[in-house]
């Protein structure tokens, strides 16, 4: 098998997250569709790492996990104030931007 | 006395200014001054006269420069030079003393004639411009200043035959006339665009001097541009059809500019030019044609006029048509065309003032056919109108007769096929001629009263003129006797003109004709005129009503349809054109911007349907945007 | 899954026998492949929030493996540490707090997102597939290499506290913001002054809202599972003893056969009446 092949899977797992943030209305879901496609990218840099046999990718993959960890808690912060407000976690119900 | 020659339109430039912008403050005394100036203009033009009868020859000529206009210098090979100067030979002297002679009689026919209009002052003030206009016309010793001249007799009688100008036929027929004269004046700037570009001067001493050097086409454009020019001003066909709209004007005004001066301007443009013209017979054959033509067609229209202001414009129309046939013959008919011009001056205003001495008397009425039997009533104006009528026909030893005579003569003696046909409209234009004025004559002043009640039904009492009104008409009368029979006693009008028009061929007469035998002839074709019109209104019952008459009565009464013409040809198109172009405007640029700003809009109003608010459809087009960018990165690499 | 190879056309050599895996690894990747993929269709199709999260964290799982079989030792282990048993863990308390029963509506409400979506996402993977078939991907190295001399962790190491370090820093300086950003959001400013006991005790006298708290669960019942209700003195089942979440999840179990069961223990013979006691001596010395 060509170690290549992980490239694929992780494009195959991006296309589905993102798939997953454009149908899933509960916030919380599709912050979770997020974390799949940056899971997707760090499978990638791992594989480019070991392909380059250069330990770059993996320290990109790393401080990726770090913020994403950062990005996570603060974006739940958000989804529970906004839930306290309105008490609904939809995304569709955030729409004043409307024309 | 040569310093003395910018007074003669300077005094009544002086009047019509303190006139117009003294205001209301001259009223009481403003015709008196208005009088005065064109008085005092004519004794300057008496005193310049005697001044040159006392030269000789060419020392005759007198020159003033006043001032340099329009010094460019250092322009090229013909560096343009425009200048103010007066000069003063023995052609235009004749014109001075005929303008401010003739005008001044009828300053003072107005004061009687305008005493109860309240605006008298501003109608010697408009008096006085003209004459100063037509002045500076006459004496310019350079075409720029003509022109400057000619405009100003334009703005003149625009400005006159709109006097009344809440009168909305007057306001009307005032601006039918500056329009039509513009197409005259359009004729003249390019015919002096022309001169420079070939002399590289206006001045009349070069220009004339230099004539044989330039190209026979260039000469022949000059030609008929003046003779446009001519047209315009001197209402010769085609641009003819503003002078019977022009009688809505004050009976002065129509005696003043409409018969003696301001239409006489193109006859005498076309004398001084003659210079040009007697290189070219191309325009000089033009020139006569024209002068055919109109004289006949004025005839035909004076014949079937009830209004006898119109009539009269019309035969002023056809006498011109004569002076224009004479200047276009050549060295044969200068003299005569200024012959005509001087005798006509006389007779015309003549026949004018006694026309609006006669409306004056009853109540401003013009319908010759509400006329009738005045003779008892009004003996003064009958007599000075009969005597106008007797010269007009050509009735010797009035002075008709020895202008239209000589211009007859004249136009025989060209030679040739043209000269029969010429001669052959000549004569017919003097048997209509008789026709139409003995008409005038008898429905005005014979037969029996049909006089009707005017609107308010007061009945008409015709009265006779007060003197300020008479004297001018018997003056006039004096000038129409004996004009011409001074003027051509040992040729001497036409001696006097030598030096300018250039030595005076002798014409022969073809086929064993001599004068004495065609003036019998013309006699007999006056005398046949005049006899069918006294079988015809004389004899008989004038109606009251118009009678249908045959077509040609009422192609005449319709001035030949010459409006109708007009329009059709040329104010339809015009119409139809700025209809198109507004139509093109409106829809066509305002709708492009207005569809341009439309389209923006509707994009806009469609493009913003793309924010709907929700956060799954912007993720959607930033998705389907990184897609099409992998694509775009793909396809650029492969 | 096709094999495009990754040569370019400029014959660039690869290292023979490092242009393929071992049978293992690829066995490995396969079937965990497939487990990963299975875990992310979960994540987006689930019903309910909870299970999306525990595919996630299947998922994640699987990536781990990955990282671990590819060399990447401290990559592998910080993603079941942090990432799945943190973050993920993190979702699944927000999803209690937030609302574990608010299921989506299978309606789509924006129009046409659902065509376009499916599109979108498949034009894609297409797209990024076939770009990565073409690419010329280089020398393979294989993760010897990079773990040379020390071992992944200490090459790690050495690469973050030096060449990286900046990055490192402000990493820090980001992880404490967003804590600290994250209480500041989530706390709530008491707008009115807290009731004291007294108060809340005139409050629930004045409006007469229950006095008592409220029954725990399976008191007189048969049996004291959180999920069985209570049984109050006359016999009669406690609704609000039971939370209204398992109320909701499941119904609740048989409340009239315990308390026909419970009845019979309790030897009551009709509602109302005061029970016999066993005890008649008690009652007696009590006088």
């Amino acid at each position: 098998m060509n170690p290549d092949n992980y490239l694929f899977l992780s494009a195959l797992l991006f296309t589905i997250g993102a798939f997953g943030v454009l149908i899933r209305r509960n916030a919380i879901v599709v912050f979770m569709c997020v974390e799949l496609m940056l899971n997707a990218v760090n499978l990638t840099l791992v594989t480019f790492s070991r392909m380059h046999g250069d330990l770059t990718g993996q320290v990109i993959a790393f401080f990726t996990m770090v913020v994403a960890a950062a990005e996570v808690v603060v974006g739940l912060a958000i989804i529970v104030s906004v839930f306290r407000t309105r008490r609904s976690a939809s995304v569709d119900d955030a729409n004043l931007l409307k024309y | 006395m040569e310093s003395l020659i910018w007074l003669v339109p300077g005094l009544p430039l002086f009047g019509a200014a303190i006139l117009l912008l003294g205001g209301k403050r001259t009223n009481a005394w403003g015709h008196l001054l208005g009088c005065l100036a064109a008085l005092g203009s004519f004794a300057l033009a008496a005193g310049l006269f005697f001044t040159m009868l006392g030269k000789h020859g060419a020392a005759r000529s007198m020159h003033q420069h006043l001032y340099s206009w329009v010094p460019v210098p250092g322009t090229g090979q013909h560096p343009f030079q425009a200048d103010v100067a007066f000069q003063l030979d023995q052609l235009s002297v004749v014109f001075i003393l005929l303008i401010t002679g003739v005008g001044s009689l009828i300053h003072i026919y107005s004061i009687g004639y305008m005493s109860h209009d309240p605006e008298r002052r501003k109608f010697f003030s408009y008096l006085n411009l003209f004459l100063a206009a037509m002045l500076i016309l006459v004496l310019a010793d350079n075409y720029l200043l003509l022109y400057v001249g000619w405009e100003g007799v334009g703005l003149a009688s625009y400005l006159l035959i709109g006097f009344w100008q809440a009168k909305p036929s007057a306001a009307a027929a005032a601006k039918k006339a500056f329009v039509v004269n513009r197409v005259g004046d359009v004729g003249l700037s390019i015919a002096i665009m022309l001169m420079f570009v070939t002399f590289g001067s206006f001045n009349f001493g070069t220009v004339f001097g230099t004539a044989g050097g330039a190209s026979k086409g260039t000469l022949t454009a000059i030609g008929i541009m003046l003779l446009l020019a001519a047209c315009g001003k001197s209402a010769q066909f085609p641009l003819q059809s503003w002078l019977g709209d022009a009688m809505e004007g004050p009976t002065p005004v129509s005696a003043l500019i409409h018969a003696a001066t301001m239409v006489t301007a193109g006859v005498y443009l076309i004398v001084r030019s003659h210079a040009i013209f007697d290189l070219s017979p191309t325009a000089r054959l033009l020139v006569t044609i024209v002068g055919a033509i109109t004289l006949l067609f004025g005839a035909i229209v004076g014949c079937a006029k009830d209004d006898i202001k119109k009539s009269l414009a019309g035969s002023t129309m056809s006498q011109i048509g004569y002076m224009i046939l004479a200047a276009g013959l050549g060295p044969i008919g200068y003299a005569f065309a200024i012959m005509h011009l001087v005798t006509h001056g006389f007779f015309k205003a003549g026949l004018f003032l006694g026309a609006g001495s006669v409306m004056h008397g009853m109540d401003d009425e013009v319908n010759m056919r509400h006329y009738g039997g005045l003779r008892k009533y009004m003996p003064i104006t009958f007599g000075t109108f009969f005597l106008g009528y007797l010269a007009i026909i050509g009735c010797p030893p009035f002075s008709g007769f020895y202008s239209k005579d000589k211009i007859i003569e004249a136009a025989f003696s060209k030679g040739g096929t043209s000269g029969w046909i010429l001669g052959g409209a000549a004569l017919l234009g003097a048997l209509i001629t008789a026709f139409y004025m003995t008409r005038m004559v008898i429905m005005t002043f014979f037969g029996e009263k049909r006089w009707v009640p005017d609107a308010e039904g007061h009945e008409p009492h015709p009265h006779e003129s007060p003197l300020s009104m008479g004297l001018p008409m018997l003056l006039l009368a004096v000038g129409s006797v004996a004009a011409g029979f001074l003027f051509s006693m040992n040729s001497a009008f036409v001696n006097w003109l030598e030096p300018v028009t250039g030595p005076r061929a002798e014409g022969k007469l073809p086929g064993g004709l001599n004068s004495t035998t065609l003036s019998i002839i013309t006699l007999a074709a006056v005398a046949v005129g005049v006899a069918i019109a006294v079988v015809k209104y004389g004899t008989g019952k004038v109606p009251a009503v118009a009678p249908r008459g045959s077509f040609i009565t009422v192609a005449a009464r319709k001035d030949l349809y010459g409006d109708a013409f007009n329009e059709a040809a040329l104010m339809r198109p015009g119409q139809y054109l700025t209809r198109t172009l507004v139509y093109t405007d409106n829809r066509g640029v305002d709708g492009a911007i207005n569809g341009l700003a439309a389209l923006v809009g509707g994009t806009s109003g469609r493009l913003r349907r793309l924010q709907t608010g929700f956060v799954r459809s912007y993720a959607l087009s930033m998705f389907g945007g990184a897609a099409a960018l992998v694509a775009a990165i793909l396809f650029a690499k492969l | 899954m096709s094999l495009p190879l990754a040569v370019a056309d400029q014959g660039v050599t690869l290292a023979a026998g490092l242009s393929k895996t071992s049978d293992g690894e690829a066995f490995q990747f396969y079937v965990l492949g497939a487990v990963a993929v299975l875990g992310a269709l979960g994540t987006v199709f689930a019903k309910k929030a909870v299970h999306s999260a525990l595919s996630l964290a299947m998922t994640m799982i699987c990536l781990a493996m990955f990282y671990l079989a590819q060399g990447a030792y401290f990559l592998g282990v910080v993603q079941i540490v942090v990432y799945t048993g943190a973050i993920m863990m993190l979702f699944l308390f927000v999803l209690m707090l937030v609302g574990v029963s608010s299921a989506d509506s299978l309606v789509e409400t924006i129009k046409g997102q659902r065509k376009l979506a499916v599109l979108a996402a498949i034009a894609f993977a297409v797209l990024v597939m076939v770009a990565l078939g073409h690419a010329r991907l280089g020398t393979f190295q294989g993760a010897g290499p990079a773990n040379a001399g020390g071992g992944n962790v200490k090459n790690l190491a050495d690469l973050i506290f030096s060449k990286y370090f900046w990055a490192f820093e402000v990493t820090s300086a980001l992880l404490i913001t967003a804590a600290v950003g994250a209480m500041v959001m989530t706390h709530r400013e008491r707008l009115v002054a807290r009731k004291s006991q007294k108060e809340l005790v005139e409050e629930r006298v004045r409006t007469g809202k229950r006095m008592t708290p409220l029954p725990t669960p399976g008191v007189y019942a048969r049996h004291n599972a959180v999920d069985i209700p209570a049984l109050l003195p006359d016999g009669s089942v406690a609704e609000d003893s039971v939370n209204a979440t398992l109320q909701a999840r499941t119904p609740v179990r048989d409340a009239v056969g315990l308390t026909a069961v419970t009845r019979e223990n309790m030897a009551l013979p009709h509602q109302g009446e005061a029970p016999e006691l066993e005890n008649a001596s008690t009652n007696g010395a009590a006088e």
